[in-house]
């Protein structure tokens, strides 16, 4: 998977002398400082970002950090003020008119906040939009919009006007508009932003449904980290124009850049980032059934432990075994197969802590996680499960 | 109190030599839009006198039912009727005429200035005062000039009327224009459109419902200045108006007077009416 989409050194100041502004920029000045000085607003500022081909790329940040500012600039919305941007290893910041309107018409499509649908056609005609700039003809142009619209679940609809759809479907129609013109890369600027919560959530997860089939390069700008981290696969925090931190969430999460970025990862909720494989230990101590008990006490013994997992012949999680029964089965002369305990707690490897969460109430023995085959891959202590929850500052 | 010096500056004698440097200079221009427009409301009369009277009810009576109601139609129907038994039915084709020439050729210019203006801001900037001017100015003061290019008649008539009644056509374009939601457009640039397709595809179907609240505005002023144009010889109900009032001739005077009450009062609601269409139907394609 390589490199799809590279910034290099982007910056975008708004103003009558932008150019003005990046030596004070350099010193070190505020964006307000520079504003006084010279007038202009520094939207953005050096931002080196690699997006790889078919990723889900979060931008987040404040409201006025310049996440807009950026994504406007990926299709030339925003022309940088310096730096460059490479798609498919051409700097696409030096395009004119004609190759502008072939990247426009055929690489980069834009989601919009307020979906930016034209009130004036049909939700067809909207769709099909795109392909009319492209020339395509009015009987194909049909065929492709009837297609999108049906694939974001707003079939039967196509001769409504926006007007006449709730907020979440006249996005959908946003999304069937830009995936009409079948762009490599998709923008979206705070797309979920003007839908209620549920809907939001929905919405959410038909993205990562659709990014999963499609499999375009994706760039989602959100102010709201809990969606930033729920649906990236990486993200770049953005702070007063700069890119402060970029990272997977779960990087992010656990090695913050800096304070401002702690402050912000401080009120999501880790039980819908953090998964099993976050928190799980490897299982260095296991007994196989046919070891027998004596086996299975020598292994929690040198290894100080009070319980071990057990797994059958074909390397299968069978169950537990505890110090204190392996202890009583051995005086009564049982064999391990008596006195292991196979009702176990087992999750999968992606399975979210907000799932793992009411498994660790029930039982009182380590939980198991294991793969589709039930092969033990790690194991999560009970405690882990709640150390997790507590952002590390707190610590 | 000291009187005020004995200074002038000759503005007006200015004014009336670059008037008549026009008007030898431009002659075969002049002569050429005369014709034109002469034979337009010729044309429009001849057609309107034509028509058989009960046809043109029945067209009226369409018009108000298409674009609002039946009663409407009736009403509508009932006015020029009224019209008709008032013995001014002549009159008023020819103020019909003169009004639908005027508006046909302020839309033509106004339509087009509009646009420009809201894509240009230096442009923008400097018609503002034009368009305010024009506005401004008591309306009889057009009369003197359009005189002078077009003689004495109709012709004079639907210019002075145009002069008048085109501010408000191009103000509501450009406003229109203007007001169209800006991520509405960002979306059509991010699809690669060129201007000209967002100018068409985009900006003015969005635009046109205002757009025609500027057309009524228009010509709900051009039929009031063809009234006044009658002061340089247009026909019509204005001229009737004008002779009541030499004659102090009360009963023609209110005859007169209400037909162009009824005339406004349908071309009206008519123009809002195909407004309110357009935001019903959406106009595209
Ligand atoms: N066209 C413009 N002219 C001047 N300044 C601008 C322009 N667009 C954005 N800015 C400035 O750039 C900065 C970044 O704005 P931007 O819209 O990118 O922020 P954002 O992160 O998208 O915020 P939000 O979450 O509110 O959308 C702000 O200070 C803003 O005032
Ligand atoms: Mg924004």
């Amino acid at each position: 998977m390589g490199v799809k989409m590279s910034l290099q050194h982007v910056s975008k100041i708004f103003g009558p002398k932008p150019k003005s502004a990046i030596p004070l920029i350099k010193e070190g000045k505020s964006k307000d400082e520079i504003l006084a000085e010279t007038g202009n607003t520094v939207g953005v500022y050096d931002a080196t970002i690699d997006v790889n081909e078919g990723e889900l790329f979060v931008i987040m940040g404040l409201s006025g950090s310049g996440k807009s500012t950026l994504i406007r600039c990926l299709n030339l919305l925003n022309k940088p003020t310096s730096g460059s941007i490479v798609v498919d290893g051409e700097d696409v910041v030096k395009y004119k008119t004609e190759k502008l309107k072939n990247y426009r018409q055929n690489k980069i499509a834009m989601v919009f906040q307020h979906f930016g649908l034209f009130s004036h056609r049909t939700v067809l005609g909207n769709v099909e939009y795109g392909l009319e700039i492209r020339g395509v003809s009015a009987e194909e142009r049909r065929e492709i919009a009837t297609k999108n619209l049906e694939s974001v679940g707003l079939k039967g609809w196509e001769d409504k006007y926006p007007d006449e759809l709730s907020g979440g479907m006249q996005q959908r129609v946003g999304l069937a508009r830009a995936l009409a013109n079948d762009p490599d890369i998709l923008l979206m600027d705070e797309p979920f932003s003007a839908l209620d919560p549920l809907i939001r959530r929905e919405m959410q997860l038909e993205l990562l449904d659709l990014q999963e089939r499609l499999q375009k390069t994706i760039i989602f700008i959100t102010h709201d980290i809990n969606e930033a981290f729920k649906i990236g696969d990486r993200v770049a925090v953005m702070k007063d124009g700069r890119v402060v931190q970029t990272g997977a969430p779960e990087e992010i999460l656990e090695n913050p850049a800096n304070e401002y970025i702690s402050d912000f990862i401080k009120d999501i909720d880790r039980s819908k980032i953090i998964q099993a494989e976050n928190i799980m230990i490897r299982p260095n101590a296991m007994v196989s059934l046919k070891d027998g008990l004596k086996v299975a006490v020598q292994e929690m013994e040198s290894n100080g432990l009070s319980s071990v997992f057990v797994t059958d012949r074909k390397r299968q999680l069978h169950g537990i075994v505890t110090i204190d029964a392996a202890i009583e089965g051995i005086n009564q002369k049982k064999t391990l197969e008596d006195v292991v305990f196979t009702d176990v707690a087992t999750v999968k490897k992606d399975d979210y802590l907000e799932e793992i969460i009411p498994k660790a109430v029930e039982t009182t023995y380590p939980i198991a996680v294991v793969n589709e085959e039930n092969r033990l891959e790690g194991i999560i202590l009970r405690v882990h499960v709640l150390s997790s929850l507590i952002a590390e500052d707190a610590e | 109190m000291q009187e005020f010096p004995d200074i002038s500056i000759p503005i007006g004698d200015v004014v009336d030599f670059i008037v008549r440097w026009i008007d030898s200079t431009f002659a075969p221009f002049f002569d050429f839009i005369f014709y034109l427009t002469s034979n337009t409301i010729q044309g429009f009369d001849g057609f309107l006198t034509m028509l058989p009277w009960w046809v043109f009810l029945i067209l009226i009576f369409a018009l108000g039912y298409y674009f609002q109601n039946v009663s409407a139609g009736i009403l509508y129907a009932g006015f020029m009727f009224l019209v008709g038994s008032f013995g001014l039915w002549d009159e008023m084709m020819i103020t019909i005429a003169i009004v639908l020439t005027a508006v046909i050729i302020s839309l033509l210019i106004g339509i087009p200035t509009g646009i420009f203006m809201a894509m240009n801001k230096a442009f923008s900037v400097f018609m503002r005062p034009v368009l305010d001017a024009m506005q401004t100015m008591p309306s009889f003061v057009y009369l003197i000039p359009v005189i002078f290019f077009f003689s004495l008649g109709n012709v004079p008539a639907v210019f002075a009327t145009i002069i008048y009644a085109v501010p408000p056509v191009i103000r509501l374009t450009e406003l229109a224009i203007r007001n169209v939601d800006r991520e509405v457009i960002e979306s059509a640039e991010s699809f690669g459109s060129s201007r000209m397709q967002i100018l068409k595809k985009v900006q003015l179907p969005q635009a046109i419902p205002t757009m025609m609240a500027g057309v009524n505005q228009t010509t709900m002023m051009a039929l009031a200045m063809a009234v006044i144009a009658s002061m340089v010889g247009a026909g019509g109900l204005g001229e009737q108006v004008l002779i009541s009032i030499n004659r102090i001739d009360i009963a023609l005077g209110f005859e007169a007077g209400i037909s162009i009450v009824f005339l406004a009062i349908i071309i009206d609601r008519i123009t809002a009416g195909i407004g309110d269409k357009f935001q019903r139907d959406k106009g595209d394609h």
